[in-house]
Order: C-alpha cells, then structure tokens, then sequence
C-alpha cells in the first residue's frame, strides 16, 4: 500500500511537469496550429539562464524571474522572426523550421556550458516523498494553468486571442490585431514552458535533459487533446501517474512502450485525444 | 524522347542506367567513398518512402526510424539465427516486415489527424526500441547485435573489394524499389494519393476509399523504411538501439524537406545531404580548432541554422533550386535570347 | 501473359545469381590477413591515431571529458619532441554512443584519414560494433573505453586490449570486501540495465550471493531512481552497491535523501569519482539547509579504483598529471574522468615508444602484449600473449569528511573466472621510472 502511495505522490509530481509543458504546447498550437519542436529549447536555454543568475546572485528566485522572463522574450522573438513568416507554408514547414531551433538551441547551450551536466536547484527543499519541492511543483503549475484559462475566459485579451485562435479572418474584421495577438501567445507559451523547464530539470542541467520530458509533454497534449488545456493538464497527471506504476511496478525499461502503449489505446477510441473536439473539417 | 514507352520499362532502363552509372562511379572512388555513396543508397530509400507518405499522401511521421528499427533487427536476427538464408531472402523478409508494421501503424494512423499523428508516431519511434530492452536475450539488450554479412560469390572474393561490393547490393536493391515507388507515384495510386491530401471530402465524393489509400500509402513507405533498415543492418553489420532514436526519424523528415517535397527526386538530393553536411561541417569545425565545447556543438548548430534557412527562403528545398537551374538551361532565358 | 513468363524467368535467373553467394550468416573461406605493407598513419615525423567519443547527445554528459585529457597528455608529449621523434596526431570523432554512427566514423578512420591505431574508443555497444573490423583489417585497437569482458579474446581478436578493469574483477573486489567488512549484513544491488550489470554481478555473486535481498537495474535515459530505491529500501538492504555511473550515483545520493534512505553505498570505479560528485551534488547541500553539510552527503561512500586520484595531489602520478593539466587545460575540471584520458593517452605513448622507431602495426601489437607496461596505474594490466584484459584489480577507498580519499584496503588483484582475489604488493611505479620524454 505504502508503494502504491509513493509511486502515485512521485507520478503526481512528474505528471504535473508533463502538464506543465504541454500546456505551453497547446497554448501555441491553438494560437498558431504549430507544434513547436523548439519547446524543449526554449525552456533549456532559461533554465541555463536560471542557473548562471543563480549561481552569480546567490538567489534561486531571481534565477527563476531571470529565466520566466527570458524565456517569454525568447518566446516572441521566435515567433517574430521564423513562425510569423511561415504562417502560410503548412504543418510540416513549422516542424522543421522548430525542429532546426531546437538543435540549434541544445547546439548554442552546449558552446556556452558545455556538455557536462551542472547542479540545478530544486525551489525549495526536495527531501521527502512529497517534499516542499514537489508540493512547489504541482502547486506552481495549478497557478499557472488556472491563470491561463482563466485569461483566456475572462479577460479581453484572452477573448481577442481566442478570437484569433478560432479564426484569424473574422478576428481581424472586428479588429483585433492579429499578429500582436500571435506574438501574445507565443511570448504567455514560451514563459508556461520555462516555467515548466525549471520544475523538470533538477537535479542535473545538460543540453538534452528535456527531451524526454519534451516527448512525454507532448503525448499528454495528444491524450489530452490539442486544442484543451485542462485535458492537457489531465493527460499529463494521468500519464505521470501512470508511467510512475509501471516504473515501479513492471521495470524502468517499460516506460517508453507503456507511454506508446496509452497513446494508441486512447487514440483508438478518441482519435483527437481524450478531451479534443473532433476536428471539423477545415477547407 | 517522345517514343510511348510504358512507364515501367522507362523506369527499369533508367534504373539501370543509374545501377552502371553508379558502378563506375564506385570503380573510379576509393573504398570508404564507396561506403559512403552506399550510405546514400539506405538513406535514399528511406526518405523516398517517406516522401510518398508525407509528401504525396500529407501524413506527417515522426516515427519512421521504427520501420528501419524493425529491418534492421530483422535482417539482424536472420543472419544470426538462419545462416542458410542468402542476404536477398533476409533483404526481402525485412521489406516484408516493415511492411507488416506499416499495416498495422497505418490501420491505427489513418484516423488521426496532422499533430495527433506526429504525437503518436514520435511515441512510437520513442517506444519500439524499448523492445530490446525487455527481450534481451533475444535483441542482446541495449548493446544490440553485431555480425558480418556473407554476400559474395566466392568467385568475387579478393576481386571486388567488400566495400564497394556492398555499395552496388544495396544501390541494386534501391533502384529496384525506387522503380516500384515510381511506378506507383505515376499511376493511379499516386493520383489518389494526392486527391486525399488535397482533400478527403471531395476524393472520397469521387469513390476514393480514403482510409484504404492511407493505410496503403503507410504500408509501401515502411516497406521502403524496412529496405533502408535491413541495408543498413547489411552494410554495417549492426543492430542496436542507439542507432533508431527519435533524432533518426526527425533527420528522416528533415532531409525530406531540405531535398524537396514533391518528388522523388528530393529523396535524392536529402540523402546526399543528410550524408555530406555532416561531413563538411565535422570538417569545417576541426578546421577552425575552436576549444572542444564549441567545436563538438558547431556541426548541430550548423544543421540547425540550415533547416531554419530552407524553410523561411528555400521551401521547395533543394529540388526546387535544380528545377528553375533545369527550366533556365533549356530555356534561356529572354535576355540572353535577345543577345544572340 | 508472355510477360509474366519472362518476369518469372527474370526473377529466377537472378534468384539463381545471388543463391551462388551462399548463406548471409555463414563464414565464407578465410582470406586477407596482415599485408606487410609500410604501417599507414605512420610518417618519420607523426604518427596519426584515432578514436570514437560520445561528444554530443545523450551519453556526451560524464564522457566528453575523457577525450580532451588524452589530448592534453599527446600535447605534453609533442611538445616535448614526440615519440621516438614523432609527434602523435590524435583525431576524435563524434559518434553520439550511435553504434550506426561508431562504425562509420571508425571506418572513416581506417580507410579516408589511414590511422595506425585507434586507441581508447569509448563504450559497449558502440565498440563492439567495430572489433571484428578492427581485427580483419589488422588496425590495432588498443585501451578501449569500457570494462566489458568482451575486449579480452587474444585468440578471436588479437589486434584489440582492453584498459579499465573489467567488470566481473571489480565485482569480485567489491564481493570480497563486502563479505568481509559488512558481514551478516543485507545488501542491495542497483545496476545499470546493460553489461555493466551482468558483467559485475558474476562477480558479486562468489563472495555475497546469499547476502543480497534485492536487485535492480536503471536505464541510463530515465533518471528517475525513486522507485528503484525504494524497493531496495523496503527490503531493508543496509549496504546498497551502486554499477553506475556518475550521474547515477549523484542521483542515488539525492534520491535515498529525498526518501530519507541511509544505506552504506558502495560504488564502482566509473562512478565513484569524488570531484564530479562534489561537482554535481554540492549545490544540494547548500539547499537542503543547515542540516546538510557540503561534504556530509558524500562522506563515508566506498569506492573501488585502479587510478590515481585526482584528489590525492600527494600521489606522484596524479601530481604529474596536474602539471599537464594546469599548462594545456587549466579551465577544465581536474577530476578522475580527467585523469582517466590521461593515464590512457600516457600509457598509449608508453607502447608507442616500446615498438620501435621502425614502427608497424605488429610492433606495436608485440609492444602491448609483451606485459612489459607497467604506470600510472595501481595495479598491473593482464597484457600478455594470452590476455588482453586490462587492470586486473583494485583498491577501495572511502571519502572522508574533507573530501578527500582515505584507503580502506590495499591494492588487491584477481582474475575474470572464479580465481582467488590476492594482495598486490609490488610498489607503484614513479613518472621518473617510465619517463616518456625530456
């Protein structure tokens, strides 16, 4: 019994990471209809800055507003300068063009820090099956995912960028700026990934370190459903959870196939996801 | 040129055409250059069935590594377990297989649209492997399995230099498949292929079964991703799990781009590039003699950069650069004209 | 119909050809062998030597190091005129522990730049690719990087020696001193899922096969240990031996604090470095509050070595090496994977001047099994005609408060089957016995 707690405590709190980073996904696949590849990258590049404000101040938390920060600039100078001009050229376009941002990224963490792995801070102290940490982490992310639906629900600039989300035309005939709008959601997603980066990185921080989180992100978000954000937060729980029983349970090397294993099973009987809208068709 | 010969026979004569172009190019370059010009030939095929299902179909796959996981291993495991089999027997089987897993992740693909495949195709490129790893006794775990491949005639041994014999089996067996792939992208599946990307709606209206032509389109692709496996496995005398990571299936994709979506042609010019820009940029980067930190990480920056540039300025990749060369050399362009 | 009739025929014909090539898994007549030409790579003045290192991608954390101390000990020697006057040229390929990719860039080696050697190529699956190739094409393949127990076949592969102290030995050191020292105690097994594994725990298993209450192995790509250690946990084991490398015992410290876990960890050679460990989990200290101690987290974890300590300065061999270090990489981390390189790269130039100044592959080979190369490391290498294993033991040492490394037990020797573990007693030689240069 005392296993089973513990295996779902340390699901809960992977999960709510997966969550986390997935909802900077579908955050900017609703926005832009883009998977953004160069999420992982993103978020490694404020983590790096995390670390070296970190290390230079002393302060775990001006790491942590250095890093959010960046990452949200970094986030719209992606956009400004590759997805904007690449919103007319297809899904597989912005698939490479991040893909390409992605090594580039992990290429340009490896010069500066170079491949070894460094320290990374947890927040708080992580000693206990659910430690400070970990309460930090699923904490954090609630804030951050309930802060995001609720700007998108009740505020204006969440009703403009659901506007653009649903239909970029109509949104721009009412006057809603658009582009800025395309730039928003970029900028809030990149800042909802760093943020997610900081949780899914300690204890050790080297160039490739997010790209499991990255794929397990992104098989919450297809659970979920891309265009949901809190199936996405469900999906991310449930599969945090869920890979956390068959690591303890049946072995550590049958995570990736259980993780393939969810994904089929859902898809099979909900091809967009748990909580997805069937997608209409879009001519 | 304007003589009817059917296609098929067009494309065998060029296929062959090719096969003794490439021989003498193998007979004219020293062995590791014919390992590498055999290392275009598996990455060829892999990319052209990718482009058929990406580029002609629209189905985006992140996971097409797994189908040359499944060649690999099957050609792998044959030439361990089944010495007996010739190496085009096992060639054959490990068509067969990726075919068979291109059935079975088509059937479960052809409902799913856009990024909800790419998840599920990245899950499986990630997953698959994993295989190994609980059958080890089987797959000999995550250091994978190692063997040489018997495949020439006694008579050639000591002749032909095993290298550049290796480099015409594998380009024999691409150029075969390259003349089935042709022939269908030709013909009326290639056709249908098409309607359903452009349009499911109207190319079922028009009595196209759309789930059958994507499921079709996922079963000859990972046929061809069986093919580049199992030469791989061949010419290299491995199979191990590091080798078909997810990076595999995205530099897959990748090269797809940078070649050119629309034909096979591209297929061509991906794999040379997937195979040479590596190189060059190993190369460039010992040149500089940067400290180590930077010098390891250039050649990913550069591929990086390069995949971003495509896309924003070159998005018909590099086919798209020969076909405007081509049209401007047959048709000069007015000026020049107006010169003469 | 006429031509589904030549097609068949057509099929046949070349299903006929190619059936004459025989069997794709059988072993076709020998032939090939050493060809007595002048040794490529080799001019009056160089001498050209490659590797294979993970440098990116995943395995690149923990391994990209090794390679930059082997160069800074080539540099040392060059600078110093060389070996037997010829300055060794040493090319590093980037194979991302991709075996695909290992056997390309070794081929590479071998046929495009016509290395004289590859020397050190680092991990399991990815050297075991290239061996057999190695071998039939009569390259020396000398240190590789891995404690496999697959390197040591002088019969099959006689071109290719091991360096690191196998596996299975190290087990049996640590087997031995456990049933020794934690007698009647419980012990728990966490390993790496691959040979590092396997290899140790045959070892293990002649001294503390009835002591072990639960084993379990990690996957390098999953860093999450908690459910691992908590099965080790609840089985109550009190000594907890750790395969694993040095990510992975950082992660193990962290996690057994995390599920407040106190076991006596006993950790092998390739992850018991003390320096990467301080590097890695020191800021965790600082974190946990007042409480944890920088140094408290690693105090008191046993480890086996076959190397000088880069945290022992008072050794003469790691003090060489540190003059080596602070003229040609005084930025980088002086740590044991740094030292590692080194002592390969040293004992490297050591064959390299016992073969000659007439140099060919066979001298070289000769040079190597001759047992005559004896260093920096603390006991002896097995080379001979017959074994081409590596280290043959160890001695294991604890980290004490003030970070650094205290002797628990002399050098100890062993051999791979079911010998006994015996004391080494000859004394360690100095860098001034095995002077290389100046």
């Amino acid at each position: 019994m005392t296993t089973f707690v513990n295996l779902t405590l340390g699901g809960l709190s992977s999960g709510a990471v997966y969550a986390a980073l997935g909802l900077s996904l579908v955050i900017i696949y609703r926005a832009t209809r883009v998977v953004n590849f160069a999420q992982p990258a993103l978020a490694l590049i404020s983590s790096y800055l995390a670390y070296s404000v970190t290390k230079g101040t002393g302060s775990y938390w001006l790491g942590f507003v250095a890093a959010i920060v960046a990452g949200t600039l970094l986030g719209v100078v992606v956009e400004r300068l590759i997805i904007r001009p690449l919103r007319h050229a297809g899904e597989l376009s912005a698939i490479i063009a991040t893909l390409g941002l992605l090594l580039l990224l992990q290429a340009v963490a490896g010069m500066i820090w170079s491949n070894e792995p460094h320290a990374f801070a947890y927040a708080f102290d992580f000693r206990g099956r659910f430690s400070p940490s970990d309460l930090f982490a699923v904490l954090a992310v609630v804030v951050a995912a309930t802060g995001v639906l609720l700007l998108f629900k009740f505020t204006p600039l969440g009703l403009r960028l659901r506007a653009t989300a649903f239909n970029p035309e109509v949104a721009k005939l009412v006057g809603v700026r658009v582009g800025a709008m395309l730039t928003v959601g970029w900028g809030l997603a990149a800042g909802v990934g760093s943020l997610a980066g900081l949780l899914a990185t300690p204890p050790f921080i080297f160039p490739t370190v997010l790209d499991e989180v990255f794929v397990y992100a992104l098989t919450a978000a297809v659970l979920g459903g891309l265009d949901n954000p809190l199936g996405t937060i469900v999906g991310g729980l449930v599969l945090g959870i869920g890979l956390s029983y068959v690591s303890g349970l049946l072995g550590a090397e049958l995570v990736p196939l259980a993780a393939l294993a969810i994904l089929v099973a859902v898809l099979a009987v909900r091809p967009s996801g748990l909580f997805g809208r069937a997608t209409a068709r879009r001519v | 040129m304007t003589t009817k010969l059917p296609p098929l026979v067009l494309h065998l004569l060029a296929a062959l055409g090719c096969l003794v172009l490439l021989v003498l190019l193998t007979l004219v370059t020293d062995p590791f250059t014919n390992l590498r010009i055999a290392t275009v030939g598996y990455y060829l095929i892999a990319v052209a069935g990718l482009a058929l299902l990406t580029g002609f179909n629209g189905q985006v796959s992140l996971g097409h590594g797994a189908f040359m996981f499944i060649g690999a291993y099957t050609v792998a495991l044959l030439v361990k377990r089944v010495p007996a089999f010739p190496i085009w027997a096992d060639l054959l089987l490990a068509v067969l297989a990726g075919g068979l897993a291109g059935l079975l992740a088509g059937a479960a693909a052809a409902r799913l649209h856009g990024p909800y495949l790419a998840g599920a195709t990245l899950a499986l490129a990630v997953g698959l492997p994993a295989v190994t790893q609980r059958f080890p006794d089987l797959f000999a775990g995550s250091n994978g399995l190692s063997f040489t491949v018997n495949s020439q005639p006694a008579g050639l041994v000591g002749v032909v230099p095993p290298t550049r014999w290796q480099s015409w089996i594998v380009w024999l067996s691409v150029l075969l498949a390259l003349v089935v792939l042709a022939n269908l992208a030709r013909g009326r599946l290639g056709r249908t292929l098409r309607a359903v990307r452009d349009d499911e709606v109207a190319a079922s209206l028009a009595g196209v079964h759309v789930g059958r032509t994507k499921i079709l389109a996922f079963l000859v692709s990972s046929a061809c991703g069986g093919l580049a496996g199992g030469l791989q496995a061949f010419l290299l005398g491995t199979a191990a799990p590091g080798s078909f990571t997810p990076a595999l299936s995205l530099s897959l994709l990748a090269a797809l781009v940078l070649g050119g979506l629309g034909s096979l042609w591209g297929a061509l010019w991906g794999a040379i590039a997937l195979v040479y820009f590596q190189v060059w940029t190993d190369d460039f980067a010992e040149l500089l003699s940067l400290r180590s930190d930077i010098a390891d990480n250039l050649p990913l920056a550069l591929y990086g950069v390069v995949l971003i540039v495509t896309v924003l300025a070159f998005p018909a990749g590099i086919q798209g650069g020969v076909r405007k060369l081509w049209v401007r050399v047959r048709r000069p362009a007015p000026s020049q004209r107006g010169e003469s | 119909m006429r031509s589904r009739r030549s097609v068949t025929a057509i099929a046949l014909a070349c299903a006929l050809v190619l059936a004459a090539c025989g069997g794709a898994g059988e072993t076709p007549a020998a032939g090939g062998g050493d060809k007595g030409e002048p040794a490529p790579g080799v001019t009056d003045t160089s001498v050209l030597i490659g590797s294979h290192q993970p440098l990116t991608g995943p395995a690149a954390p923990g391994y990209s190091k090794i390679s930059v101390g082997a160069k800074a000990v080539y540099s040392y020697l060059n600078d110093n005129g060389g070996i037997n006057g010829r300055k060794i040229d040493y090319k590093v390929e980037d194979d991302g522990y991709n075996p695909t990719k290992t056997v390309e860039v070794v081929k590479k080696l071998v046929l495009q730049d016509k290395v004289f050697a590859i020397v050190g190529g680092l991990g399991t699956p990815t050297h075991s690719k290239v061996v057999e190739y190695l071998n039939s094409e009569g390259v020396p393949d000398l240190l590789v990087s891995s404690g496999a127990l697959m390197w040591d076949n002088a019969a099959k592969n006689p071109k290719t020696f091991g360096y690191q102290l196998d596996y299975t030995r190290e087990g049996k050191i640590q087997g031995q001193y456990i049933k020794e020292k934690f007698a009647g105690k419980k012990v728990g097994l966490l390993v790496q899922g691959d040979d590092v594994g396997t290899d140790t725990q045959k070892g293990l298993d002649q001294f503390i096969k009835d002591q072990i209450v639960s084993r379990q192995t990690y996957d390098p790509a999953n860093t999450d240990v908690t459910p691992q250690l908590s099965a080790l946990q609840a089985a109550g084991a009190e000594v907890v031996v750790c395969e694993c490398i040095p990510a992975f015992t950082a992660l193990t410290i962290l996690t057994s604090l995390k599920i407040g876990y106190k076991a006596q960890l006993v950790v092998s050679s390739i992850g018991a470095d003390p320096a990467t460990l301080a590097g890695l989990v020191e800021q965790f200290a600082k974190q946990g509050g007042a409480q944890v101690s920088g140094a408290a987290l690693l105090t008191g974890i046993i480890g086996t070595r076959y190397l000088p300590s880069a945290r022992s300065l008072d050794d003469p061999w790691t003090a060489f090496f540190k003059q080596i270090h602070d003229k040609y990489i005084p930025d980088e981390a002086f740590t044991d994977t740094l030292v590692y390189g080194m002592v390969q790269a040293y004992t490297f130039g050591q064959a390299l001047k016992a073969a000659g100044k007439d140099l060919t592959r066979q001298k070289l080979v000769d040079a190597m099994s001759s047992g005559e190369l004896k260093g920096p490391g603390l006991t002896p290498f097995a080379f001979s005609k017959d074994s081409h294993a590596g280290y043959t033991g160890a001695l294991v040492f604890q980290i004490a408060a003030d970070g650094n490394v205290t002797t628990l037990q002399e050098a100890k020797t062993t051999d791979r089957e079911t010998g006994p573990v015996s004391d080494y007693k000859a004394a360690q030689l100095k860098p001034e016995d095995v002077k290389l240069v100046g």
